[in-house]
C-alpha cells in the first residue's frame, strides 16, 4: 500500500483546491473534500489538523446554523403561533409558542406579541436544524432571554470562537476590563450593554480583524489597559 | 490593392510581446467592502470587477432549490469601456456570457452545501481590450474564494488564438479585430479540466491541439497569480498591524 503524505502543516493558510494530503490514511473533516487519493481544501482558510482528521476553518462565510448553537436574533415577523427570527444566515429560523411559555396559552385571548414583538432582539437556542434548513429555536434554557436595550455589532463567524477564548477566558477579559454585559452568540451577532460600550466594540471589532495572528491576549489585555484609566468615560 | 499590415513583425507583436507572452496580470483584493468578496481583475488593457453576494435566501421564492442553491451571474460591459459608447444594460452578448461564465462556475462551487439560498456574482467589465470573459471569470472566482464560498478549486481562464498564421497566447484587442482566430479557453489547470472553450476562425487539427496545450500554460499562470493574490489577504492584515 502506498504511504501517505501529509502537505501543509497545522495553522498553514490554504486557497480553494490545494492539496493538504495525499492518501487514505486522512480523513477530511470540515472544509475539506476527497478526490480519489487526495484531500484537497474547500475554502480559503486555516488548516487544522487533529490525528488523522483534517479541517479547514473559513476566513470568511455565511453563518450555518447547528443544533444547541446559542445565537442572537432579531424577530422578523409574527405569525398565529409562532416566530420568525433573522438568525444572521441564509435561512429564517422558527421560534414556537410552546418553546416560550411553560403554561398553556389560550390563543384566542391572547395576542403572541405580548411575549415578543417585531424587532426585539432575544438570545435563543437552537433547537434543531433538519436536513432542508428548517430551523426551530428555543427559549428553554437558563441562558436564554430577551435582549433589552444595548447594542450590536455583526463579527465574522467563523471568528467566533476567538472571542470568546479558551473556556471564555477572552470574554471574560473584556467584561470584567469594560465593566459591559456581554453576550456573543454563535451566529457572529455580539450584543453588549453598559458604561464602556464603545471600548468594548472597539476591541471586539480589532479581535475580528486580528483574529489569526497569535498573541491575541496580550494584545487585547495591552489595548484595555491602555483606556483602563479614563474607565467610565465615554471614548 | 493595399497589402495588409502585419501583426507580427520579427516574431514581436505589436504590443512588443512575445508570441507566448501574456500581458502584465494586476490583482486587487476586496476593492468593494459592501460585498461579500470582490476582486479586480487586469489583462493589461482587460479591466473586470467581480462582486460576490451570499449565500442567501433565494427570492423570489418558487426559484428556491430544496436541494441546491442557484447562482446568479451577471456580466455587464459599463458603458465607457470600449472605444465606441456601448448600451448600458444587458444586451444579446452580455446574456450569452453571463450564462457561460454562470455555468463555468457552478462546476466548482459545492452548491449542494447551501440549499433553498442563493448566490450572486455581479461582473462588471470597466475597460474592454478582447478577452473580458476570461478576466471576468478569474476576477469572479477570486470574489467567490474571499467571500468563503466552498469551491473545488478556483477557476482560471486566458485566451489564445491565431494571427498571421502564428498561434499566440491572450490577444488583444486589436489581434482580436485583424487575427485570424480567438478562443477563450478556462480550466482548473492542475486537473486538466477544461471548463469554458468557445472558438471563432478556423483552424486545423495539429493547431488546435497547440492552442490548447499553450492554453493550458498560460491557465496555470494566471492561476498561480490567483493563489499568491487571495493569500495577500491574509497578509494585508498583518500589515495593518
Amino acid at each position: 500500500m502506498e504511504e501517505s503524505k501529509l502537505l501543509i502543516e497545522d495553522k498553514n493558510i490554504v486557497t480553494p483546491g490545494d492539496i493538504l494530503a495525499e492518501g487514505l490514511d486522512y480523513l477530511p473533516s470540515s472544509g475539506c473534500y476527497r478526490t480519489g487519493n487526495i484531500i484537497k481544501s474547500k475554502y480559503f482558510g486555516v488548516v487544522r489538523i487533529k490525528n488523522r482528521y483534517l479541517s479547514v476553518i473559513p476566513l470568511a462565510g455565511a453563518y450555518m446554523p447547528k443544533s444547541g448553537d446559542g445565537v442572537i436574533a432579531k424577530i422578523s415577523d409574527i405569525q398565529t403561533t409562532f416566530w420568525i427570527c433573522d438568525i444572521n444566515s441564509p435561512y429564517d429560523a422558527i421560534l414556537q409558542i410552546g418553546e416560550v411559555a411553560e403554561e398553556y396559552i389560550d390563543l384566542t385571548r391572547t395576542d403572541i406579541s405580548s411575549f415578543f414583538d417585531i424587532g426585539d432582539i432575544i438570545y435563543a437556542k437552537i433547537l434543531n436544524v433538519t436536513k432542508s434548513k428548517n430551523i426551530l429555536l428555543t427559549m428553554k434554557d437558563y441562558r436564554a432571554r430577551k435582549l433589552i436595550g444595548g447594542r450590536l455589532i455583526k463579527v465574522t463567524p467563523s471568528k467566533v470562537p476567538r472571542i470568546i477564548g479558551k473556556e471564555g477566558s477572552m470574554i471574560e477579559l473584556i467584561k470584567n476590563k469594560t465593566g459591559c454585559q456581554i453576550i456573543v452568540g454563535q451566529n457572529g451577532i455580539v450584543w453588549f450593554k453598559g458604561q464602556n460600550e464603545a471600548l468594548a466594540a472597539k476591541v471586539i471589532l480589532m479581535i475580528e480583524k486580528e483574529a489569526h495572528i497569535p498573541g491575541l491576549t496580550d494584545r487585547v489585555n495591552a489595548f484595555l489597559d491602555k483606556f483602563s484609566n479614563i474607565k467610565g468615560e465615554k471614548l | 490593392m493595399k497589402e495588409k499590415e502585419k501583426l507580427i513583425i520579427n516574431r514581436k507583436r505589436l504590443d512588443g510581446r512575445d508570441l507566448y507572452e501574456m500581458r502584465k496580470i494586476e490583482i486587487q483584493i476586496n476593492p468593494i467592502k459592501n460585498s461579500m468578496g470582490s476582486a479586480m481583475f487586469k489583462f493589461g488593457k482587460t479591466w473586470a470587477i467581480a462582486a460576490t453576494h451570499g449565500p442567501r435566501a433565494a427570492y423570489p421564492k418558487w426559484q428556491q432549490n430544496p436541494e441546491f442553491s442557484i447562482l446568479k451571474t451577471r456580466y455587464m460591459m459599463l458603458p465607457f469601456s470600449t472605444w465606441e459608447r456601448s448600451k448600458p444594460g444587458i444586451s444579446r452578448r452580455s446574456i450569452e456570457i453571463s450564462k457561460v461564465v454562470n455555468d463555468a462556475l457552478s462546476n466548482v462551487i459545492f452548491l449542494e452545501d447551501y440549499p433553498k439560498t442563493m448566490i450572486d456574482v455581479f461582473i462588471d467589465i470597466i475597460e474592454a481590450d478582447a478577452s473580458t470573459r476570461c478576466a471576468a471569470l478569474n476576477a469572479a472566482s477570486i470574489a467567490l474564494a474571499l467571500a468563503g464560498v466552498p469551491l473545488k478549486d478556483i477557476v482560471s481562464s486566458c485566451s489564445v488564438g491565431k494571427i498571421d498564421g502564428e498561434i499566440v497566447l491572450d490577444i488583444a484587442g486589436f489581434e482580436d479585430n485583424y487575427g485570424e482566430v480567438d478562443c477563450a479557453v478556462a480550466m482548473i489547470p492542475h486537473e486538466e479540466k477544461v471548463l469554458l472553450l468557445q472558438m471563432d476562425g478556423i483552424v486545423t487539427k495539429e493547431e488546435f491541439k497547440k492552442m490548447i496545450m499553450l492554453a493550458k500554460e498560460g491557465c496555470l499562470k494566471v492561476y498561480e497569480s490567483q493563489k499568491t493574490a487571495i493569500k495577500q489577504a491574509f497578509t494585508n492584515i498583518i500589515d495593518i498591524e
